[in-house]
């Protein structure tokens, strides 16, 4: 019997005994692929062969010969993937549904759509007659539903104001989870305990469970609160104290939940075991953390050697944080303080090495997952409240649901008043309220009931069915009247403003100035500390940390060249379809003017001062790098040739050169209009990458001329091949082409030399080529190290 | 001693410095002055942290401004005594949560003013691209060596901004002669300068590890 492979060849209807053999091997294939799962389908051969012959003996006994099956069906071989997938585009169909029935999406939030939705699957499947799928399996969301959320949530932090409130998000993570706990445990247990006369089931509640159970219901649920909070679009610091909130109280439920789990059998917990878990909760999060970081770090050293291996760079973020919030987990730590220290202490170091497409690609996969995560979870809830054993209890419920907005509201009353006397900007009433309010369970309360044993709390399914009435009331109820509460106290909103060069040199410069201020009064307040900090890492972390020269870049020019590129980017995504205007003002020298058209956006028009005749020199040289000059220097290049062969034959060429000329400078002019920020000069090292086509690695070489097409200022021939092709260039980017009259005015007086103008000029259209052509992944190896996108 | 406290506290800082803390910062002045009367540059030159900060020069000179004494005087003095010591450091004082409205503007505007004479350098109330452009390359100059080009890009891309923003409509023989104090204020705007330029110690009723009990 020749073994075959697992393919299924075409066998002929042949009675011979190979084709025998052939037929019952796909007999075998079939039967095996309705039993064995997957995975052990990988050794088809192997086991084929083994089969091949166990059932030859048995062949002879019970062989009937069935018609060739065509066309068959196997679901089981393909059933796990199927229905993970299955699952998934249904999460993402519904989401995509949502947006477009038309007023839903402002009044219901869409973790309500979801859940809701949830429950209709649930309701379906429970109605066909099968068994509902335990979909929120703990070990399924703790390990592959949250850490996408979690790490979109840590990547992205906002560090800033972060850091700056962090003594206020840490005392309402630590002392207010606390306080929830103690209070809801403790109170529910006394009412458990009241009604003598009628002894019901809840009296068989001990204290530990209790508490175990106001632990698990007292933390507030990060991807609730996100998927609530995204919507109504909150001033900042409100965003970043709740959000906050939930990310670091993990550690807190951790711990507390551990330790009343693990002493609800032994039915007390003593003075000891409250001490060590106080040690135990500075263990698990100062570990998670530390973990965290390790692995951050460690990112970012390998990201310093990807520059020859672009495309796996985003690989190497996901993996080693998914094995930061593994490794946490395995001690027992916080995973999701571990995935937060991972993301944000990689973050800096990561972006500064890795290209501008890999910052792309990891910003939307984290996007994707996070936004596929957090549907799948609301509706995961939907169904898993369908299918849930329950058991309804109306005082426990009831008693559950108040004891935790009431203790929600009283601690974070507390909490401020205490918090107030340190803080320089105040939390007043309103920011108050939103914070309590905005205190959201959900699904990792549930998991974490779901996790309990039924031996060791006979109460479980009371647990579970008050939690999902929790996380019910506080999505559905405070989820959909948060938006209205927030238009109706006025809160203040986020401030969709645009960072601007001249606020981040002036934070930098309020930094050193307050550090310097501090200095004088010789009180080592916290920014000479973290003046201190920054000093450290930039002397020694950024070396280790950071590719080639970039190490030592500023912050500053870090800054103006993100925006930059920012810029230079807009205005390719919007270049192409605006119109410019049909009068271009003529004349003068160094001025650039926006000619008065719609402005766009921003009212850019103005670009840099006209100077006296005094200053012109000056201005000169300082436009000498900018874009605006690339028109002046056209056209001192037109008059040029126009002086030195006015007579020419190819005069009528020249004419028409003359107007592509003129084109080249509107569209140079309408790049104008949206970079606001002119070109850096080209013979800085910086400056080299802030051209499209730079290379950070080779940033400190002196930008080679061999990279620029120069344009050689051949007067007898003004047409130059690379003008030509950027006038095609435009010409498919679709640009309306404008009939001018030949309105230029020499400038006067020009200084400077031809050559650097004009290798400007190319490295202008260069970079304005790459601007409006888009190169295929193949097509430019050097664009792979561009600065990335903000 | 007792007279001049009260005096400054009065006069000059409108309560909103603790007399504990004042009494902080004379020790502090004397320190610094050795002593003596009145503080000059080179007292303030000699603070050994200050060695690291990139505007070491305009943070000591600021002290000296008479600009910031709110006297509506201009030029420099070359020694100060302990009242404009004192009058400089209310800059950085906090709003507390009993400033008004007015108040909180009004402290914006100060805080604002004293950075706008920060690099105002030529005295004649408007920010030149020449002196944005000095601002700027001082900013970076202890971040190694990067060159004059860079900062002139900057500053530029910086004052277009600024020109853009205020004065959106400039025919071409315009000319935009500097950053005014309120084409200033303009720009700063989002960044809520009371609540970002202060020094911890100076608010009253945030107690702090140096101050112990804040009086009001």
């Amino acid at each position: 019997m020749p073994s075959r492979t697992g393919s299924h060849s075409p066998a002929g209807t042949g009675k011979s005994l190979p084709e025998r053999g052939l037929l019952l091997l796909m007999v075998l294939v079939l039967l095996e692929g309705s039993v064995l799962p997957l995975g052990a389908a990988s050794s088809p051969d192997i086991s084929h062969q083994k089969n091949v012959d166990n059932h030859k003996v048995e062949h002879e006994k019970n062989y009937t010969k069935k018609a060739f099956p065509v066309l068959d069906l196997d679901y089981h071989h393909i059933q796990t993937p199927f229905e993970i997938s299955l699952w998934v585009l249904l999460a993402s169909v519904m989401k995509l549904g949502f947006h477009m029935i038309p007023r839903l999406p402002g009044i219901v939030p869409e973790s309500c759509l979801l859940i809701t939705v949830g429950l209709l699957v649930g309701g379906l499947i429970k109605l066909a007659g099968e068994k509902v799928p335990p979909v929120l399996d703990s070990q399924l969301f703790f390990l592959c539903l949250l850490p996408p959320i979690i790490l979109d949530a840590g990547y992205f932090l906002p560090i800033r104001p972060f850091m700056e409130n962090l003594g206020t998000i840490l005392m309402f993570a630590v002392v207010g989870t606390l306080w929830n706990a103690f209070f809801i445990g403790g109170l529910l247990y006394a009412v458990c305990q009241i009604q003598p006369a009628n002894p019901s089931e809840l009296h068989q509640l001990e204290i530990l469970p209790c508490l175990l159970f106001g632990s698990i219901i007292s933390a507030v649920d990060p991807v609730a609160v996100l998927a609530v909070f995204e919507e109504i679009h909150i001033n900042e610091l409100l965003h970043i104290l709740v959000f906050g909130e939930s990310l670091l109280n993990d550690a807190v439920t951790v711990v507390l939940y551990h330790l009343f789990e693990e002493y609800s059998a032994a039915g007390t917990v003593t003075v000891l075991d409250g001490f060590l878990g106080i040690i135990s909760f500075l263990v698990v999060s100062l570990g998670g953390i530390l973990v965290g970081a390790i692995y951050g770090i460690l990112t970012a050293f390998t990201s310093r050697f990807t520059s020859h291996t672009r495309v796996i760079e985003p690989l190497f973020v996901f993996v080693y944080s998914y094995m930061a919030y593994l490794s946490a987990e395995m001690f027992h730590l916080s995973g999701i303080m571990a995935l937060i220290a991972c993301g944000a202490v990689m973050r800096p170091y990561v972006e500064a090495n890795i290209s501008h497409k890999s910052h792309t690609t990891i910003k939307y996969f984290l996007k994707m997952w996070s936004s596929v995560s957090e549907t799948l979870i609301f509706i995961f809830l939907g169904v898993a409240t369908v299918d849930g054993p329950h058991h309804w209890n109306w005082t426990f419920v009831t008693v559950t649901v108040i004891l935790c907005l009431v203790s929600r509201v009283i601690g974070v009353v507390g909490l401020t008043c205490v918090i107030n006397k340190f803080r320089i900007v105040k939390l007043t009433t309103k920011d108050q309220f939103i914070v309590a309010y905005g205190g959201m369970r959900g699904a990792i309360a549930f998991s974490l009931g779901f996790l309990l044993k039924k031996e060791q709390f006979p109460m479980r399914e009371m647990f579970l069915t008050a939690i999902i009435t929790v996380i019910f009331f506080t999505v559905f109820v405070q989820g959909m009247t948060i938006k209205p509460l927030v238009e109706l106290l006025a809160v203040k909103k986020k401030q969709e403003a645009k960072r601007s060069i001249n606020e981040e040199i002036h934070t930098q410069f309020l930094d050193h100035l307050l550090t310097g201020i501090e200095d004088i009064c010789g009180h080592y307040g916290h920014h000479h500390w973290k003046d201190k900090l920054n000093r450290f890492n930039k002397k020694y972390v950024k070396k280790c940390l950071i590719a080639g020269e970039r190490s030592k870049e500023p912050q500053l020019i870090a800054f103006y060249h993100k925006m930059e590129m920012k810029q230079a980017i807009d205005l390719v995504e919007s270049g192409g379809g605006v119109n410019l205007p049909s009068a271009v003002p003529s004349t003068v020298s160094m001025q650039n003017i926006q000619p008065k058209k719609p402005p766009p956006a921003k009212p850019v028009e103005k670009a840099l001062p006209k100077m006296t005749k005094g200053r012109e020199e000056e201005i000169r040289q300082i436009l000498r790098s900018n874009l605006q000059k690339t028109r002046q220097r056209l056209r001192s290049y037109n008059r040029h040739t126009l002086v030195a062969d006015p007579y020419e034959d190819g005069f009528s060429e020249l004419l028409i050169k003359k107007q592509k000329m003129i084109e080249l400078e509107k569209k140079i002019q309408h790049m104008n209009n949206y970079l606001t920020v002119p070109a850096a000069p080209p013979d800085s090292p910086t400056m080299c990458r802030a051209r499209l086509a730079s290379d950070p690695q080779a940033y400190s070489s002196k930008p080679a001329a061999d990279r620029v097409p120069t344009i050689q200022v051949d007067l007898a021939s003004p047409q130059s091949p690379d003008s030509v092709n950027l006038m095609d260039e435009f010409r498919r980017a679709d640009q309306q082409e404008e009939d001018q009259g030949l309105m230029m005015k020499p400038p006067s007086g020009q200084s400077g030399p031809n050559r650097p103008r004009e290798e400007d000029r190319g490295r202008e259209q260069q970079k304005m080529t790459r601007c409006l052509s888009d190169p295929g992944p193949s097509a430019d190896e050097e664009e792979e190290d561009e600065p990335f996108l903000p | 001693y007792d007279t001049f406290m009260t005096v400054s506290c009065h006069s000059y800082v409108d309560t909103s410095i603790s007399l504990e803390q004042i009494e902080n910062l004379h020790k502090r002045f004397q320190r610094l002055s050795d002593n003596e009367e009145t503080i000059s540059r080179k007292h303030l030159d000699s603070i050994p942290s200050l060695d690291n900060n990139p505007i070491k020069k305009q943070i000591i000179e600021a002290f000296f401004d008479k600009r910031n004494q709110h006297q509506d005087e201009v030029g420099s003095c070359e020694e100060i005594g302990f009242e404009q010591f004192l009058m400089v450091m209310s800059h950085f004082r906090p709003p507390s949560l009993k400033t008004t409205e007015e108040e909180k503007e009004a402290m914006r505007k100060e805080k604002l003013r004293f950075l706008f004479n920060m690099h105002d350098t030529g005295n004649d109330g408007t920010i030149t691209l020449v002196e944005y452009r000095k601002v700027v390359e001082e900013l970076l100059s202890k971040s190694g060596d990067i060159g004059q080009e860079a900062a002139k890009a900057i500053a530029d891309a910086a004052m277009l901004e600024v020109a853009s923003t205020n004065v959106p409509h400039m025919d071409p023989d315009d000319f935009y002669e500097g950053i005014t104090f309120e084409h200033f204020e303009q720009i700063l705007k989002g960044l809520e300068m009371e609540t970002r330029m202060y020094i911890r110690f100076l608010d009253v009723e945030t107690p702090t590890l140096r101050c112990g009990k804040s009086t009001s």
